[in-house]
């Protein structure tokens, strides 16, 4: 008879890329002009996807879902929405 | 004062490419949570949103242990692993600080399915933290009308726009006199980080409520959410408050409504730019149905005012 000792353990672990790579969603892409940009955070507080980096202001195209909020929330203007080609 | 952006922690308890839509807010909210209540702490959740965003096995999106529970049971759940987690410590079997123990439920899983397991949760001043994000319809079904579906809203199944107010269930948890109650939204991330810090510290049941403006179901642009959030405040449909002990402060700039420092804007600008009201603006009743939504977020306002007065 077979054996039903099973080691039980959590079957999903915590991972980038949970909902795959979620970039390729995205219509419109962000673009940061670095010599507008003075590094208040807001567009990293806001983004719903953590991929913007809070020092430096880069973002990362992989996971990004394109959707606009940090261009919005840009008090100076320095984020704008792009076509996608 | 609210904690300042710039001094959040670096740490994200929600990872990137996680299955949510563009522009989420429960996300949003979802990152200034975990900031502040850190790794140590179990996560509950309810069919919601916020599961369809975990992501697909073998991989999740949201860096604390989770557990799936059904819809109704989102307080009697965190109660027994609030009771298992304090038995497990008295018999030594757990070191350390115990792991904060949270449910992240929608309006539908708060408001009307698990209404009653939470209720008996508060009632037994149960230790743990509830989060009601609040969306104002069941969105992950698509946009069914709910107990937090305010007036004058067009859902698919109220398509001519609901004809009742909302149910306001921070007052109802309010009335439960627990520890801590709060509201917060989106819009102001410092305000909802320092809400949560002070949750945390406090023992027994604590709810905090957070207005997430979903873009499918309110039908805005999907980069408007932080904007509807802030409009939802700045018009006093939302109003920003929390309550230790029964005693209500209001905060910025909710504070300036109440007090009479700040005129609330009115409804039209926030209701024009939701497509969820359209049909309303069309419909021969429009100038009543809108005064009717008016009157109800005053009279709300007024209540609030004199009720912060009443300290037990």
């Amino acid at each position: 008879m077979k054996s039903v000792t099973k080691a039980y353990q959590p079957i999903s672990w915590p991972t980038k890329g949970a909902g795959g790579d979620t970039g390729s969603w995205r219509t419109h892409r962000p673009v940061v002009d670095s010599h507008i940009c003075n590094k208040c955070q807001l567009c990293w507080v806001y983004c719903p996807e953590a991929v913007i980096e809070r020092h430096e202001i880069t973002i990362d195209y992989r996971y990004c879902k394109g959707c606009g909020v940090c261009a919005v929330e840009c008090p100076t203007g320095a984020i704008s929405m792009e076509k996608e080609e | 004062m609210t904690t300042s952006i710039k001094k959040l922690p670096d740490f994200e308890q929600v990872l990137s490419g996680n299955g949510a839509c563009g522009g989420c807010p429960s996300t949003m909210a979802l990152r200034i949570v975990g900031k502040a209540l850190g790794p140590n702490a179990i996560m509950l959740l309810t069919p919601s949103c916020a599961v369809a965003s975990m992501g697909m096995t073998p991989k999740l999106a949201y860096n604390w242990p989770c557990i799936n529970v059904t819809f109704a049971t989102a307080g009697s759940s965190a109660s027994g692993i609030t009771h298992a987690l304090e038995i497990m410590k008295e018999k030594g079997r757990l070191q350390g600080e115990l792991p904060t123990v949270f449910s992240w439920v929608g309006d539908g899983g708060t408001y009307d399915i698990g209404f009653q397991a939470l209720s008996a949760a508060a009632e037994r001043n149960d230790n743990m933290i509830h989060f009601c994000y609040n969306n104002e319809a069941y969105s992950n079904t698509g946009v069914q009308r709910s107990g937090a579906t305010p007036r004058g809203s067009f859902t698919t199944t109220t398509p001519t726009g609901k004809r009742q107010p909302k149910k306001n269930m921070t007052r109802l948890m309010l009335e439960h006199n627990i520890p801590y109650v709060a509201t917060a939204t989106v819009a102001y991330p410092g305000d909802l980080y320092d809400k949560v810090i002070k949750a945390k510290s406090i023992p027994g049941m604590k709810y905090i409520e957070i207005l997430a403006p979903c873009y499918l179901g309110w039908q805005f642009d999907m980069p408007e959410t932080v904007k509807m959030s802030r409009m939802a405040v700045r018009s006093g449909a939302w109003l920003l408050w929390e309550a230790e002990n029964g005693r209500i402060s209001f905060n910025s700039p909710s504070s300036l409504i109440i007090s009479g420092k700040r005129e609330a804007e009115p409804v039209n600008e926030y209701v024009m730019r939701q497509g969820r009201f359209t049909r309303l603006f069309k419909s021969a009743a429009a100038e009543s149905r809108i005064a009717e939504m008016q009157a109800d977020i005053d009279c709300e306002i007024a209540f609030m005012r004199e009720r912060a007065k009443i300290t037990t």
